[in-house]
Parts: structure tokens; sequence; C-alpha cells
């Protein structure tokens, strides 16, 4: 087993190695993705080994990376395109939720769009406005778009992998702010079976209340759930990774045993993907809850200047403050 | 204008648009077909082209059937509308000659990316006339096969097309399938109004730089709905190609032989791995925007009958019988089979029914949803929960 210690940016630059290695037809494309290998260096390198046909700097405007990717697709490429920064991707907006979601179904099954589309995604990373966005949700009440992202390198290499082999057209988010966090890759770990690409996954088992996270929230709840042990409360820790569909099998079991549950996220609450995940579980576990779900936020502003963004991103103790709370019913 | 800018003080020299010229003689338009049915055999373009065609009587009798059929089975599409039983029809009235000229110029292997309006490039590519009253009717989204007639989906988004069709074009040149005579090309359709939009720049910037086998086919209808040409630009459109560093050409959009001749030329040179180019249709939208709106609020009935001396047909049959192609024997033959496909249309239109409800579930995802797998089964037990019901 080769098992390597790599960031998650790494991991995301090995698995788009493989993808470009393995399928002639997988093309990467978006504004400096070639010899800068982008602003964060995702794709660094391979423009140098795949070549400008393969790895194409594009002029800089989203609504025709994704339009045009729409049309490779068509012709029968797999185009992996990137936006540069979250808040950029609403000039793309149109393309992606009125074409590349819906071709599929307009066309009556005839055309598939086989797109994914990378999005660094959420702040942290102290930079300036339109840069440290969570649009998941505006993708997740998309039909015929799939979404998900990944909190870990080991997932970050095979998720990214796994969505460019699925016909589906993905946006895959990437928690922007975990990128240089290190882990265990196991880069023979195989794409199918062991952990499918729309599957949630329990990375912390516990007893006392259920915490579902996603992306770069995943860490911060794994933090909480340790400093939560020392005071005797066991969380357990929910990593959704697919936000559409979800994938609630395990957060389902896990409440009905628990029967407290917190979501965190990022994104600000209001219509958000915690309000979904409520409304599910409360519908499905109802007469094993002990009090109500909760959600940990960003607030309903838009994203701060980034010298405040510590009190805007959900923290431990604001995790932690909101375990207390499901005790208080 | 800002005060001081250079600009400002040279806006009372500056020419006027000449987008509004009549069509007939303008030195910008190639034309071999004039309103008066008389035949140019070639023009030197202003892009240096020479344009010219050469068919055989049968392929003249055949371009005027193919006018002949496109409009009356447009004609009985806004008919049924009228008569409640399509929820709304693009008519393509006055633009027969464009869509039939430059979709005859396409090749099999050509790639067409489509708008609402395109049912005379949809006949060309030889796909059933009712395929998009389907979509009108709202019993489906349009049930062609885009690969297998090379005819995408029709798109309503004004101008999204021009980038799929940007894109698809790179990937001909990816492909390696330029540069030889039997080389692809693709084919983008769109309005005067799309020129505007963002998506439509963005296209010229892309094919421009990627050197995409790619025409760019405006129909410049006058109008977008109620709002004029002067409403979307101050230069003539086909203009609009130099700065984005292609050639561009003004065709008599009326005139189906010079339609088929500018196209076939740009469609030509894009196979031959020169690039993209821009043809600006020029023609008029004799009908309403759709079955929606009413033309009589913003259009002056004298320049309707002006366009209406230019029609497309008029001046084809006008050319048959002067030319001796065809009969009046023809002429009856093409208007009675152009009846009885009218009148096969409305009776299958008649009898296409509605989908079943639960039909709605497919075809979202290629891979499928669990989620979506769920609703499907709670609505299916819904509808079976009626009593009597046959589901």
């Amino acid at each position: 087993m080769a098992t390597e210690t790599l960031t998650l940016g790494k991991a995301l630059n090995t698995g788009l190695r493989r993808a470009l290695e393995n399928d002639p037809k997988v093309i990467i494309m978006g504004e400096d993705v070639g010899k800068l290998g982008g602003v964060f260096r995702i794709t660094d390198g391979l423009q140098k080994d795949f070549g400008d046909q393969r790895v194409i700097d594009t002029p800089l405007a989203e609504s025709g990376i994704i339009g045009t990717a729409v049309g490779l697709a068509i012709r029968g490429y797999r185009p992996i395109c990137e936006i540069q920064f979250d808040g950029f991707v609403y000039p793309a907006y149109d393309q992606i939720v009125s074409q590349v979601a819906k071709m599929h179904y307009r066309s009556g099954g005839r055309l598939s769009i086989p797109m994914v589309i990378r999005i660094p995604f959420g702040g942290g990373i102290g930079a300036v406005e339109h840069h440290s966005e969570s649009p998941e949700a505006y993708f997740a009440h998309t039909a015929g778009l799939k979404v998900v992202t990944c909190s870990n390198p080991q997932d970050a290499y095979v998720m990214i992998q796994q969505a460019i082999a699925s016909d589906d057209p993905i946006v895959f988010l990437e928690p922007k702010r975990r990128y240089w966090e290190k882990g265990q890759v196991d880069l023979d770990a195989p794409l199918s079976d062991a952990y499918p690409l729309h599957s949630a996954r329990v990375v912390r088992p516990g007893n006392a209340v259920t915490v579902l996270a996603y992306g770069p929230m995943v860490r911060t709840c794994l933090e909480a759930a340790t400093a939560a042990a020392e005071d005797g409360r066991e969380l357990e820790v929910i990593d959704l990774r697919s936000l559409s569909p979800l994938d609630l099998t395990a957060a389902y079991e896990s409440v009905k045993r628990t029967g407290r549950a917190v979501v965190v996220h990022e994104a600000p609450s209001n219509i958000g993907l915690g309000a979904e995940l409520a409304a599910r579980i409360t519908e499905e576990c109802f007469y094993s809850l002990e009090s109500p779900v909760l959600r940990v936020t960003g607030f309903d502003t838009p994203y701060p200047a980034s010298r405040v963004e510590e009190e805007y991103l959900p923290d431990l103790d604001r995790v932690l403050d909101a375990v207390d709370r499901t005790f208080g019913w | 204008m800002a005060k001081g800018d250079p600009g400002g003080t040279t806006r009372s020299k500056r020419a006027a648009p000449r987008s509004r010229k009549g069509a007939t003689g303008d030195p910008q338009l190639v034309q071999l077909l004039t309103p008066e049915g008389e035949r140019i055999d070639s023009v030197i373009g202003p892009d240096g082209n020479e344009y010219r065609v050469d068919f055989t009587d049968e392929e003249y009798r055949g371009l005027y059937r193919d006018l002949v059929l496109v409009r009356k089975l447009d004609a009985e599409a806004t008919a049924l509308q009228r008569q409640g039983e399509l929820g709304l029809w693009a008519s393509l009235l006055g633009q027969e000659a464009a869509q039939v000229g430059s979709g005859r110029a396409l090749r099999t292997q050509d790639m067409a990316f489509p708008t609402y309006r395109e049912h005379g490039v949809l006949y060309c590519r030889g796909i059933d006339p009712i395929m998009p009253l389907g979509l009108f009717r709202g019993v489906d989204q349009g049930g062609w096969d885009p690969n297998e007639f090379k005819f995408n989906m029709y798109t309503i988004v004004i101008g999204a097309q021009t980038l799929h069709a940007t894109g698809y074009a790179m990937g001909i040149t990816m492909d390696g399938k330029t540069g030889t005579d039997d080389g692809e090309a693709a084919i983008a359709y769109f309005g005067d109004g799309a020129t505007s939009q963002g998506d439509v720049n963005e296209a010229f910037v892309w094919a421009s730089v990627f050197n995409a086998p790619l025409v760019f086919f405006c129909q410049n209808n006058q109008y977008a709905i109620s709002e004029p040409l002067e409403r979307q630009t101050r230069v003539p459109l086909y203009q609009r190609a130099a700065g984005f560093g292609f050639p561009g050409i003004r065709v008599d959009g009326n005139d189906v032989l010079a339609s088929y001749a500018v196209t076939r030329t740009a469609l030509d040179n894009a196979r031959l791995g020169q690039g993209p180019s821009l043809i600006e249709a020029y023609t008029y939208r004799m009908g309403a925007h759709t079955t929606s709106d009413d033309p009589t609020r913003y259009r002056i009935a004298s320049e309707v009958e002006a366009w209406q001396a230019k029609d497309p047909i008029a001046r084809m049959k006008a050319f048959l019988e002067k030319q001796q192609i065809a009969d009046a024997g023809f002429f009856a033959e093409v208007d009675e089979q152009a009846r009885r496909e009218s009148v096969h249309l409305r009776e299958r239109v008649l009898d296409m029914p509605d989908p079943e409800p639960v039909t709605m579930f497919d075809h979202v995802y290629p891979n499928g949803s669990p989620l979506l797998d769920e609703q499907r089964a709670k609505f299916s037990r819904y509808m079976e929960s009626f009593e009597g019901s046959a589901h």
C-alpha cells in the first residue's frame, strides 16, 4: 500500500493528475491553472506534463469557462472547471443552474454533462471580500447538480477522482482554509465500493450528541469533540461529504441513539443546509429527539471584513455552547 | 460621457449608425437574389470573398419547397397556439431564407446550436417538424436526439448556446477534425438582442483566442421582443467581429441564395482551420416575437409593409418563374404538399398525449439520486391512493 503524507491541496493535485493519466478525455480549464498552477497551486505542474490542450488557461470570464465546458462535454470531453474563488462563481451561475444542471433533463437523458466545477470555498484565510464565501446552498437547491465537499487529504484524493469519473455534473467544494493541512493518503485507495462519493461518514463515534458538519467545519467539530470528551461528553461527529444528495442514513441512526443533534456550517443560517438537515432529522427522528436540532452557522450578513472573521466563523466554543444547550430542554 | 472626454467633443461628427439602412442596394449587404427576383451571378463581398452559388434547377426548386413548407408549418403552429393547443409559439415568419439558406449549407457532420426560433434549420437537419411542438405544447422539452441530428436542443436563455457552440468547436479542434475538406464545423444561432448578452461576447472572445471552427449566425430581425436594434447597438452588428479579431459579414437574410453562399464559405473556412466568423443575416421578423406579444404596440405599419416587399418566398418564386425553372403545376404541387403536411402536423399535435406525471422524475441525474428515488416512490404511492386509479 502506497501511503504518503500529503496536504489536502497536494492530494487534490495528485488526484487530478491520476484522472488526467487515466482518461484522455479529461481536461482542466480555468483562470491561471496552467503555468501558475492555479492561485492555490492545486493544478501545479499539470500543464507542464499534460500540455496546454489538456490543462487550458482560459480568458478571464467565468460564464465562458462553464459555458464552453458544456460544449466540450457535449463533444465527449470531461471538463474540470476551476473557479478561482467562491465569490467569483456568480457570473457563471446562469450557465451552472440553467444549462449544466438541466441539460440531461431537457434532453430526455440523451445528453450528459460529466463536468466537475471546483470551487475553493469558505473563510478563515484573512482574505478580502468575495474570497471567503459559502455558496453551497445555491447549488444544493438546484436539481440536476450534485454537490460534494471534502474535509481531509484522503477524501480529497479519492473524491476528486470519483467526481471526475461520474457522469453527473458535480460542484466540488474545496475547503480552502484546510488546503495546507496534512494527512495520510493511501494512493492505491479504490475509487468505488469502500467510500462511495455520496456517502456520509462517522468520523468520531460517540453517544451524547450527534454533530453534523462538512468541509472546513469537520476539523472544528472534531476539536470540539475532543474538548467535550474532557468534560465527559462523547460527541458523534459525522462528515456529510455530500450536500446534494444528502446521505442521512448514518445521521438518523446516530440521532435515534443520541437524541440530540447540532448542525455546523460556515454559511449563513437562513435557508441553509442546516435548515434542511434539521427538518429531515425532525421528520425522521421525532420520537427520539430530546431537544430541537440546533444550528451553529455563520451569520446572515455578507462575509465580514477578515479582522472579524474569527467571530463570524463557528468555532470550538460556539459548537460546545450549542451542545450544552441541547441538554437544556 | 464625462466632461473633458475627447470622445464627447467628436460626438457630433461621428457617423450615425448605418444599421437601419434599407437592405436593397446596400453595399454592405451580400445579395444574390434581388427582391424582384433578379439573379446576381456572383458578388465580391466587402470582405474580399467571392460569393456565388451553382445550383441545378432541381436544387433551386428544392430550396423553394423548403421555404414554403417551413412557412406553412410555422403558420400551422401559430394557429394551434391561437386555438389553445400550444402554450406558446415563436414564429419564424419572414426569416425562412436565413434559416433555410444557412441550414442547407450545413454538412451532415456539422453541429448546430439553435435558439427557440430555428424551426427552419431544424427542418433542414431532417428532424420531424412536430418535435419542437412538444416543447411548446408542454408535453416534453424537445424530443430529438442532438447527437443523431447534429442539432442541439432549443435554448431559451438568450445567448447561452453560443458558449456551448464555442466549446463544442474547441472540441472539434482538439479532436483534430479541422484542416481537411471533410472536417467539421459548428454553427451558433442567435438574434440581435442576444448580442447584448455577456455570454455572446464571451463566446466571441473564446472562439477568437482558441481559433474555434465556428460560425456565429446572427439573425438580425430588428427587434428583441419590443426593443428595436438601436437599443442593442450603435454599430452594425457584423462590424463587432473585427474587434474580436475575426471576420464579420452582413448578408441579405431574405435571400436564400446569399444566405446559403455566405454560410457555406464561413463553414468551409472554419473547417479548414481558419477560425470563427460572424454572419449577420439582415432580415425582419414579420410576426410577433412570440404569440404572447403584440407588435402593433411597437412597430409602425409602413415598416412592416416595406419588408413585405422583400419577402423571401415571393422573390424566389419570381426568379423561378422568370427563369422558367418551375411552372404553375410545380407551385400548385408545393402548395398542396405544404397543405397536406400542415394538416398532418395538426392531427399529430392534437394526438400528442400528456406525459405520465411520474415521468417528471426521469433523467434528472445520469446516475440517479436516492433522495429523488424516495420522492418519486412517495409520489407514486400518493397517485395510486386515488380511488379507481389506473396507476
